[in-house]
Parts: structure tokens; C-alpha cells; sequence
């Protein structure tokens, strides 16, 4: 039986209307919806609770099926394992959902996904919203014309590769991969994108670390993410 | 009671167009999927004619159909695992099990899985590699399909299945978007059924 834990967690428990508001103000980026009232007598307002609740719910479920692992790749870094997710087919289509939800009616043309989390989460949500789905690859992947941006990691450099000709001047394009940490290489992404012309919605990912800083390091890029966790 | 004769004719005659025009539809699914792949010359190696499925990924109709007809062909095998093979298998595998409500599992090149791993050496055409997989992920006794976007030699999905037969699974079928048949991966298989889309010779 794999190990699930709950480290990783940005909802308080959903007991109470005031915790789903005060989560919103903390994490104005996770998915939550929230009334403007506490009345529970308009059927409106029990939707959006009903509806809150619901997605606090599944919020829930995804976080604490992912697994976390000490010390690797290498001491004191918590690695957070989506493998685990994946294990859980109702969290997994879950996670797609939310993602799906927020995405199918902004007009987006194409899905980037980072190598190679990204060809998990990114392909089942642009089938859905009838996007194309570019995959971003680590260097020699891609066959054909491909143009490459360099970024810098904690020690070294790193190159990642598109094709040529995948995304038109234009394109409104959402970059997926399952975490964000420093941001070095969804900034990689959204350089080679926009290199081309596209225009980068925004970026989304299933777990942010907050604190190497990833968000800033996008700047004004928006970032979505499903959670949000202690990695270090 | 005898059925007006035109009526008996009608009725026949509405069989045949019915399975011609579904066949009709399916050999239009393929041709769509199989066209909107590209072919790279001399990738990665002169000589090597590379089936390119980012293409495919740019036409999201054909990504759909294709997605659909791995779909409509487990849905009803009692798969409880798909399992995809890094990393093109990871772009296919996920929303057939997703579709089948089955677990996706990853197989992965070495050290990229975190946790405890069981691994699968093979050989290639030039030395060896090797296949890993969580310990756990799979239970003694589920039924698994493996998916990859092209079987070439075989030595691949060899892998693939036999972490998975290690593990106690039992592989049911494995699923590729094209076949490269001269290359004889069929063959490599250990009887273990191949269905493909597209075979490219």
C-alpha cells in the first residue's frame, strides 16, 4: 500500500463558510469559490456553497494523494510525488476537471506541457477543450526544425526545445507541468512561446513549492495551481 | 404471417449500409490519424525514417479519434491499469485510463522515479538500457494494458511487460499508435496480443 500524505495542504477544512473565504484571501490563486453572504436561505447561495464545497472537496482528495518523499532527489528536499495521484483515478480525473473547468472558455489554442509530467496533465486537458497539445522537450527529443532556450537550474544549465512551426503567431496557449518550484523552467517555456508570437495565458500547474519563489520569478505571468506545499 | 416483401428487403438492405458506413467511418479515423503524422528523414540516425506523432497532437481531431478508438476497445476488457512508457506513452496513456477509470502508472527511464523502484534491463541496438516502475503501484492479479506511440524491435514493451508480470499484473494487451511490422516487435512479444492503429512500412 503506498504511503499518502496530507503534508502538502492549502485548504483548511471545509466546516465552515469563513475558512473558504479566508483560503480564497490567502491563496487568491486556488480554485475556490465563495458568496459574497452567509445567508443560506437563497437557493443562489446554496449553489455556491454547494459548489465550493464540492471543489474544496476534490481539492482535498488530490492533495492527499500525493505522496511525498524525503530527501530525494537529495537531502532535505521533500519530493512530491503525483505518481500516487495517477493511482487514484477518481483524484486524477478530478485534478483534470478543475483544470478543464477553468480553461474551456478562454479561447485557448494550445496546451504546452513540460517534459515529462506535463505529457500527463497536459494532453487529457486539451482533449477536452479541443485544443493542440505541444510537448516541450529536453534537447535531441524532437525530431525536425526545433528552436531551444537556455535556463539556469540550482547548478548547471538546462535547454528546452520546441518545434518550429507547432504554435502561429497568436496562439493563446496555456504551459502545464505538475510543479513549479523556482519557475526556471515555466519561464523557459513561456520564453520559447512567446519567442514565436504566441501569447501565454497563463501557467498551470498541480503543486506550487511558495517558498523558492516560482510566482515571482514569473513576474506578472499569471500562475495557477490546484495546491500548494511545503517542499524543503 | 408472411412480412410484405419490401419491407423484408428494406430491412436487409438497411443492414449492409449501416456496417459499410461504420467501416467507412472507422477507415476515415485512420486515415486521419495516419496522415497527420509526420515522417522524418534520417532521425535520429541517417537511414532512420522517424515517425513524428507531434503532428498528430496538433490536430485535435485526429488526437480524438485516436484516444477514442483505444477507448471504445478496453473500455469493456475490465482494465484496472494502463501503463505508458516514457515518455510518448505518458502523452497516450493517461486519457485512455482516464476514459476506462483505470490507474495510470509511468514507466520510467532510470532515477526518475522517486521511492522505492523495481527495474527491467533490455537491450538495444547498440548496448543496453533500462525500464523502472514503482514498488506498489501495481497489485498481484490486476489486469494491465501498455501503451506506447510506436513498437519498433519490441525491446521496449518487452520491458514494460515483464515489470509488470514481475509485479504479479497480468498484461492483457499492448497498444501502440503505429507499428513498424518489418522491424518484427510482434514477434518479441511472448505471445502477449499487439493492437495497433497505423502500421507504417
Amino acid at each position: 500500500m503506498l504511503h499518502t500524505s496530507l503534508h502538502c495542504r492549502s485548504f483548511p477544512s471545509p466546516s465552515h463558510l469563513r475558512s473558504l473565504v479566508l483560503s480564497s484571501r490567502l491563496f487568491p490563486s486556488v480554485a475556490v469559490r465563495t458568496t459574497p453572504t452567509l445567508s443560506l436561505r437563497r437557493s443562489r447561495a446554496n449553489r455556491s456553497i454547494a459548489m465550493a464545497a464540492t471543489e474544496d472537496s476534490r481539492i482535498k482528495r488530490i492533495a492527499s494523494s500525493i505522496r511525498v518523499i524525503p530527501d530525494w532527489p537529495k537531502p532535505g528536499v521533500m519530493f512530491q510525488d503525483i505518481t500516487t495521484l495517477l493511482l487514484d483515478p477518481q483524484a486524477f480525473k478530478d485534478s483534470i476537471d478543475l483544470f478543464v473547468e477553468r480553461y474551456k472558455d478562454k479561447g485557448i489554442t494550445v496546451i504546452a506541457g513540460v517534459e515529462a509530467r506535463g505529457f500527463i496533465f497536459g494532453p487529457p486537458i486539451a482533449l477536452a477543450i479541443g485544443a493542440k497539445f505541444v510537448p516541450m522537450r529536453k534537447p535531441n527529443k524532437l525530431p525536425g526544425e526545433v528552436i531551444s532556450e537556455e535556463y539556469s537550474l540550482e547548478y548547471g544549465k538546462d535547454v528546452m526545445e520546441m518545434h518550429v512551426g507547432a504554435v502561429q503567431p497568436g496562439d493563446r496557449v496555456l504551459v502545464i507541468d505538475d510543479l513549479i518550484a523556482t519557475g526556471g523552467t515555466l519561464c523557459a517555456a513561456i520564453r520559447l512561446l512567446e519567442r514565436v508570437g504566441a501569447e501565454v495565458v497563463e501557467s498551470a500547474c498541480v503543486i506550487e513549492l511558495p517558498e523558492l519563489k516560482g510566482r515571482e520569478r514569473l513576474g506578472d505571468r499569471p500562475l495557477f495551481v490546484l495546491i500548494k506545499a511545503k517542499g524543503v | 404471417m408472411t412480412y410484405p416483401q419490401e419491407e423484408v428487403d428494406g430491412k436487409e438492405r438497411g443492414e449492409k449500409p449501416m456496417m459499410k458506413k461504420n467501416n467507412k467511418r472507422l477507415e476515415t479515423k485512420i486515415e486521419g490519424i495516419a496522415s497527420s503524422i509526420r515522417v522524418v528523414p534520417h532521425f535520429p540516425k541517417p537511414g532512420i525514417m522517424f515517425q513524428d506523432i507531434t503532428t498528430l497532437l496538433l490536430n485535435p481531431k485526429a488526437f480524438k479519434n485516436t484516444i477514442d478508438l483505444f477507448v471504445e476497445r478496453y473500455s469493456s476488457m475490465d482494465i484496472s491499469v494502463v501503463a505508458g512508457v516514457e515518455a510518448r506513452g505518458f502523452i497516450f496513456g493517461p486519457s485512455i485510463a482516464l476514459a476506462i477509470g483505470a490507474k495510470f502508472i509511468p514507466l520510467r527511464k532510470p532515477r526518475k522515479l522517486p521511492g522505492e523502484v523495481i527495474s527491467e534491463r533490455y537491450v538495444l541496438e547498440y548496448g543496453t538500457d533500462c525500464l523502472e516502475m514503482h514498488v506498489g503501484a501495481v497489485q498481484p492479479g490486476e489486469r494491465a494494458l501498455v501503451v506506447d506511440d510506436l513498437i519498433a524491435t519490441g525491446g521496449t514493451l518487452c520491458a514494460a511487460m515483464n515489470l509488470l508480470e514481475r509485479a504479479g499484473a497480468e498484461v492483457v494487451e499492448c497498444a501502440c499508435v503505429i507499428e513498424l511490422p518489418e522491424l518484427k516487435g510482434r514477434e518479441r512479444l511472448n505471445g502477449k496480443p499487439l493492437f495497433v492503429l497505423v502500421e507504417s512500412h
